[in-house]
């Protein structure tokens, strides 16, 4: 019995919270990879277009909470969601034809049009505080809980309980439906094999009739896509506030690099490595050990790191991924 | 750093001062026309400065990275933070009896991490085959637990004496001055160990790895309140060597005298001679780094600089170890960076680890420095100063523009929703600001020769 509490336990506060935020880190780093594989460079705007995003889904969710228009036990903002990635691929599109694509033509150094990325982002940043306010935003409607701790230990009859939120399935069920339909995409459709064919070499994918401006832009709208719907899955789990969206860059950048820059399956794999870590390192494994060592009653919390520490995780792996294995655990690029 | 470049500047060497007369006009506009774009305040203008000069090293620091070896680094604001704990660590007094509660206790706890990362390289490098790994895991997880054995205790008994006023390790209780090589050498540790794992791989990791530390430091200021009192800041750090306090000016009947002379009232006449003597203090320091980064620009140390810079690839077959002189360079960087924090924490007399803000103390600098044009020092100062100014001014502005917009709006939420918004215009002009000059001008204001 206490083998199984523990094991409740472990489901509930690590497993559980650690698979949602892994969801969410590996769709943001999905995009992260994406522009890095085929636009060539570290887009440092990218924690701010998922704050974009979800700023827009969040003023339409509240349009069509204030027309009674819901989603029945779902949060309404699923139904803003499509609203939100419009809004998002269209002002990303104007950043691209307005600042990107003339280093592209000039053919600028990647670390120079990621400096350009910082002045999007500032813009960015900029326009999402200036639109929805610098302040905690919830906007999670709907059923609560697919199952609460209180049904869950009547209907076990063990001590811990295990609660599963919605937002928590929601994000599960969301992540893997977009990672499936961009893994189709990429392998079975015409232009997602150019997008490939694009990312693999430039000058040949240029040379067999691929229109690389079909490819720059494809790749944005997905890019606007999965920040959109990363973004909002997370500020459904847990909340919207801008400056954090600005903070997820650490993480996510640490996925992406994790898994191996300019790889998709290696940003999944990133997204849970880093999440699951952040998670097992910032949790307090006292009551854990009490039900696996009977009679134990261990004095501290048995806490690795504070949770204000959970970016200094993120980091660690990231150094140790940059001193051990730099191209990642997936073979990224090496340019 | 791009491959287009423009065509070389004009107005050839009457350029630089033709900028900084400009830029004069504009703090002397502040401090004396009155309207609704300046103050007319002295007063203003003359605080702006101050953290304008603190800007302009911070400034030039970055240069450094940037402009003379291409290391785009975004943790500017945690070299700033570390910088900054050096004056509260040498200029408040110590807390009585917290060394000896637990400061031998964290030294030791330190000292037991070091020994364990020592042996666990060592025998990751002697150590061949499969077992590697599992003896250099066990000796961390082992290292780590003696570590929280030692550490966590130690920290208890500091926070335990006099929570509400101190509860930290306190400082030295040595002049504020002495502070300032101590944040040069903080920034500078912490600059060899991100440049050591970051350098040599591909140019945005570095930027990736910065952003890292820069977050891990202000983390850490704001949560070990054994070392600052983290968010619960330490207030009253004394003021650097040769500032006096205004009320003690205001109390000296010799001062009040003097300053009737010149036909000033005691009050606004103090907080103007302090302010001009940091901004002399700051001058100072300032014209000493720009004469020395000249220098170093200007020697074949420089021309090596800018050589490795602008073709790697060349350099390194000329026998130039690339990633040592990158090093070298961030470690400068950084120094110049923490020199910095200490000074605006000395100005402050405050530590308050929550006002660290990426956006204002990494990015904006970022902005200063490609404005005011990349690998021109002087280009860096004029950058720090007017886009420092800039960011103040339009602080002010944004707010008064959309009254203006807002005007022929009806009373109503949408009209203060802009209103309340407004302030965060500034980040939007900022944005443009770097994207047009990188865009249009892309070795700023003063061109590198």
């Amino acid at each position: 019995m206490d083998l199984l509490n523990a094991f409740i336990a472990v489901l509930n506060y690590v497993i559980v919270p650690a698979t949602a935020y892994g969801a969410q880190l590996a769709l943001g780093a999905l995009g992260v990879t994406l522009i890095y594989g085929i636009l060539r460079f570290s887009n440092f705007a990218h924690g701010d277009t998922m704050a974009f995003g979800t700023a827009l889904t969040i003023l339409v969710t509240w349009a069509f909470q204030a027309l009674g228009i819901s989603f029945g036990p779902l949060p309404t903002a699923l139904l803003a969601l499509p609203f939100g990635i419009l809004g998002t691929a269209l002002f990303v599109l104007g950043t691209d034809r307005v600042v990107y694509r003339y280093y592209r033509t000039i053919r600028a150094a990647p670390i120079y049009i990621t400096m350009v990325s910082v002045g999007v982002m500032f813009v960015m940043t900029g326009l999402t505080r200036f639109i929805i306010g610098v302040g905690e935003i919830k906007f999670d409607d709907g059923a609560r809980f697919l199952i609460t701790a209180r049904e869950f230990k009547t209907l076990t009859g063990l001590a811990e309980p295990l609660a599963i939120r919605s937002t928590q399935a929601i994000t599960l069920v969301a992540a893997g439906l977009v990672v499936w339909a961009l893994f189709w995409f990429l392998a079975k459709t015409r232009t997602g094999k150019s997008m490939r064919a694009y990312a693999d070499n430039e000058d040949l994918a240029l040379l067999s009739g691929i229109d690389p401006n079909r490819v720059v832009m494809v790749t944005w709208i997905i890019a606007a896509a999965l920040a959109t719907i990363a973004g909002t899955l997370y500020g459904l789990d847990k909340s919207f506030k801008a400056f954090n969206y600005f903070q997820m860059l650490l993480p996510i950048f640490a996925a992406a690099i994790v898994g191996g820059l300019g790889n998709p399956l290696g940003a999944i794999a990133g997204g849970f490595v880093i999440a699951y870590s952040e998670v097992a390192v910032t949790y307090a494994w006292k009551k854990v050990a009490m039900y696996l060592i009977p009679g134990w009653e261990p004095e501290s919390l048995l806490q690795l790191l504070s949770t204000e520490y959970k970016f200094a995780v993120s980091f660690a792996i990231l150094i140790i991924v940059l001193l051990f294995k730099p191209t990642g655990l997936f073979k990224g690029k090496s340019v | 750093m791009s491959t287009h470049q423009p065509k070389a500047a004009k107005g050839g060497k009457w350029r630089a001062p033709a900028m900084f007369g400009a830029l004069a006009v504009l703090f002397i506009l502040e401090g004396t026309v009155s309207n609704t774009m300046f103050s007319g305040h002295w007063d203003n203008a003359l605080g702006i400065l101050r953290v304008g000069l603190i800007s302009a090293i911070l400034a030039l620091g970055v240069n450094i990275q940037w402009g003379y070896a291409g290391l785009f680094n975004t943790g500017v604001v945690g070299f700033l933070a570390l910088g900054g704990l050096a004056p509260v660590l040498v200029a408040m007094p110590p807390t009585e009896g917290a060394f000896a509660a637990g400061g031998w206790g964290i030294l030791f706890a330190f000292a037991v991490a070091i020994v364990t990362l020592i042996i666990a390289v060592t025998l990751y490098n002697r150590i061949r085959g499969k077992l590697r790994g599992w003896v250099v895991a066990a000796v961390l997880v082992l290292g780590f637990v003696a570590y929280r054995t030692l550490f966590d205790p130690a920290v208890e008994a500091i926070q335990a004496i006099n929570p509400a006023a101190t509860g930290y390790l306190g400082g030295l209780g040595l002049p504020t001055l002495l502070s300032w090589p101590l944040g040069m050498a903080l920034a500078a540790g912490a600059g060899w160990i991100v440049g050591k794992t970051a350098l040599g791989l591909r140019s945005d990791y570095l930027a990736i790895a910065t952003l890292g530390i820069g977050e891990i430091i202000v983390a850490i200021l704001r949560n070990e309140e054994w070392l600052a009192r983290g968010v619960l800041n330490v207030n009253g750090i004394p003021r650097p060597w040769p500032v006096p306090y205004e009320t003690d000016l205001q109390q000296d009947p010799g001062f009040v005298a003097r300053v009737a002379d010149f036909g000033f009232d005691p009050m606004v006449g103090s907080t103007l001679l302090v302010k001009l003597l940091y901004i002399g203090l700051f001058v100072g320091v300032l014209a000493v780094l720009m004469w020395a980064a000249q220098l170093a620009l200007n020697s074949p140390w420089g021309r090596m600089m800018r050589a490795i810079r602008d073709n790697e690839v060349a350099a390194s077959a000329m026998g130039k170890n690339v990633t040592g002189r990158h090093l070298q360079i961030f470690i400068l960087g950084c120094t110049v960076l923490g020199l910095a924090g200490a000074m605006m924490i000395s100005l402050d007399g405050q530590m308050t680890p929550s006002s660290y803000n990426p956006l204002r103390y990494t990015f904006l600098i970022w902005v200063m420095v490609i404005v005011g044009g990349s690998g021109n020092n002087w280009g860096a100062v004029l950058g720090g100063l007017l886009i420092w100014f800039v960011w103040i001014k339009a602080g002010e502005w944004g707010p008064l523009l959309m009254g203006i917009v807002a005007t022929g709006l009806s009373e109503g939420s949408v009209k203060d929703h802009l209103l309340d918004a407004a302030p965060q215009m500034r980040l939007v002009i900022m944005g443009a600001i770097l994207l047009l000059v990188l865009r249009f001008s892309p070795r700023g204001l003063l061109p590198e020769k």
